[in-house]
């Protein structure tokens, strides 16, 4: 059943001033969200209302200006913490998902891996939630293993189950593949890493613009996102963790903010989340965080998710009905991420040829090497939806597509 | 109320396009030149383009001091196969000197010099010349011959 989008999208995109530009004397078709999405006024507005008027350093001030700014600051920890059903104390801010898997690979990792211990990943993991892992294996001895794919591009669950073993001690994995689009069933495989005395981290860079997260319901133990695919600034994101890890994990950096109490001979660590965000943290970033939260709280996560899938199987049906279009990924399970290649254009001719129809899409290996070459290819181009894109702009997308079959004479 | 005013009026869109991918350029890309292997090479270099992902392999066989025969091997979008294809056709024969000299212009062409781009040394390699008006494909042009310079260069 195709659901029916709640969602005033001509209202929304006035809120997004960028909406506005032409791009080559075109209207800006903006189809590479999963990079990174735009940005509300209201983000912008939040983040230089701060600057303007409260900034001060946090967490030390008498002061009434460091006050305002600590306010802002935990009041930000709190919203977040909340969008994702998390609770306050156990949600870090760092720069953004990346740093967040960093932090759990080096801090959980570094105490917790032994050599012969096992990190089981999967062949879709973006590298962020590949590199840091293998890093971590290299100084301590531990090894990798990944789950594969069945043969519609969705994760093979069955071998996924059978990969986890005795010395399996964290299953680390994507909510929502970056270049598949599939939504990964992560309750069910958080049970089973825990069955088996493993420990579950998410990747959920990709879902918690776009679907309604609730770290409870999923059951793991990390969660990992970044502000600026969901409408925030760029430099912040966040991680959350159950508390009695977080507790126990040592600190990944040094320096001021995280600690207790500091000697000559050694140093006690502040609380969590303080003891994993040493240094004056991106307050104003928070502060746009959080404007981005409520923005997108206020409309609704459902009605963004249903608005995207409507907009997604529109996309899906016209792209499909072209002659020499290739999908990567499954029609359904899905999120409005399409990776495709079209005839025998290479997918960075597709993404000049539509620049210069004003369309923004991404090309490349979309920091998914492994999968790529798991799908044997070098490239793929990639369109990504967002709550402020239209039907129109698919169709502009389908056009795009046959001026670049003309330009370059048809298929070989 | 935007000073660099973004909004740019009047721009042609099929005109730029249809400078970057002549017929030639995808003829080279669908028909690659030289693509395989060189008899005895002598020189080979394989690079990437990490961003994008583009591959060049390329091969050269040099006896006392010329380039008697070139080849490549590769992957990647069509401006960077062609390029190579190109770049092959017009390297036999060279010295080293000679190779590099073909190379400045290139060069010079692909960041918009109009004397570079009218050179007749560079034969069909001056269908590229539209690649200077799309910043962000000038290393995909420039590929092979960053193989040619870490080739050729190192050894002279």
């Amino acid at each position: 059943m195709t659901p029916i989008s709640t969602l005033d999208v001509t209202k929304i995109r006035q809120d997004f001033p960028i909406l506005q530009r032409k791009i080559h004397g075109h209207p800006l078709v903006y189809l590479d969200n999963a990079a990174s999405s735009q940005k509300p006024a209201v983000v912008v507005a939040a983040v230089s209302g701060y600057f303007l008027n409260s900034h001060a350093n946090v967490h030390r001030g008498a002061h009434q200006l460091s006050v305002e700014a600590t306010d802002a600051y935990e009041s930000a920890r709190a919203v977040v913490a909340d969008f994702i059903g998390g609770r306050t104390k156990e949600l870090v801010f760092t720069r953004g998902t990346t740093e967040s898997i960093n932090l759990v690979a080096a801090s959980w990792g570094g105490a917790n891996l032994r050599e012969g211990d096992e990190i089981l990943l999967t062949l879709m993991e973006h590298h962020s939630n590949l590199v840091p892992w293998q890093l971590i294996a290299a100084r301590t001895g531990a090894r990798l293993r990944f789950a594969g794919l069945t043969a519609d591009a969705r994760l093979d669950l069955e071998d996924l189950a059978a990969k986890i073993g005795p010395r399996t001690r964290m299953v680390a994995v994507t909510h929502v593949s970056n270049t598949l689009g599939v939504v990964n069933p992560v309750a069910e495989i958080t049970a089973l890493a825990h069955e088996a005395g493993a420990l579950c981290l998410v990747d959920g860079a990709q879902a918690a613009p776009h679907l309604d997260v609730d770290v409870s319901e999923i059951g793991c133990d990390f969660y990992a996102f970044s502000g600026h695919k969901m409408c925030g600034p760029t430099g912040i994101g966040a991680l959350w963790g159950r508390k009695e890890l977080l507790e126990e994990m040592p600190p990944y950096q040094g320096g001021g903010e995280m600690i207790s109490e500091v000697r000559l001979d050694g140093s006690s660590w502040a609380a969590v989340p303080h003891k994993f965000e040493a240094g004056t943290p991106s307050v104003g970033d928070a502060v746009g965080l959080r404007a981005a939260v409520r923005y997108l709280t206020r409309l609704g996560l459902d009605e963004i998710h249903q608005h995207e899938t409507m907009l997604t199987e529109y996309a899906l049906d016209r792209l499909t009905e072209l002659d020499g279009f290739d999908l990567f990924g499954p029609r359904t399970g899905r999120v409005g991420v399409i990776s495709f290649r079209y005839g025998d254009i290479h997918a960075h001719d597709l993404a000049t040829i539509l620049d210069a129809h004003g369309i923004a899409i991404r090309a490349g290996h979309h920091c998914n090497q492994p999968l790529m070459n798991h799908l044997g290819v070098d490239a793929t181009a990639r369109a990504s939806v967002y709550l402020y894109n239209t039907h129109e702009e698919i169709d502009a997308l389908v056009e795009g597509l046959l001026a670049a079959r003309k330009l370059f004479g048809g298929f070989a | 109320m935007n000073e660099h005013d973004p909004n740019q009026k009047g721009h042609d869109t099929e005109a730029p396009l249809h400078q970057l991918y002549q017929e030639v350029i995808l003829d080279h890309y669908r028909k690659p030149r030289n693509k395989g292997v060189v008899d005895e090479s002598t020189h080979n270099i394989t690079m990437n383009n990490p961003l994008c992902g583009d591959v060049v392999e390329l091969l050269l066989t040099v006896r006392d001091g010329r380039i008697v025969d070139a080849g490549f091997e590769g992957h990647g979008c069509s401006i960077s196969q062609a390029s190579a294809s190109m770049m092959t056709e017009r390297l036999k024969g060279r010295s080293f000197e000679e190779a590099l000299a073909m190379d400045a212009t290139f060069t010079r062409m692909l960041h918009g010099d109009a004397d570079a781009a009218t050179d007749e040394d560079l034969g069909d390699l001056r269908a590229l010349a539209g690649v200077a008006k799309f910043p962000v494909r000038v290393r995909c042009a420039l590929l092979a011959w960053n193989c040619l310079e870490e080739l050729v260069g190192a050894d002279s």
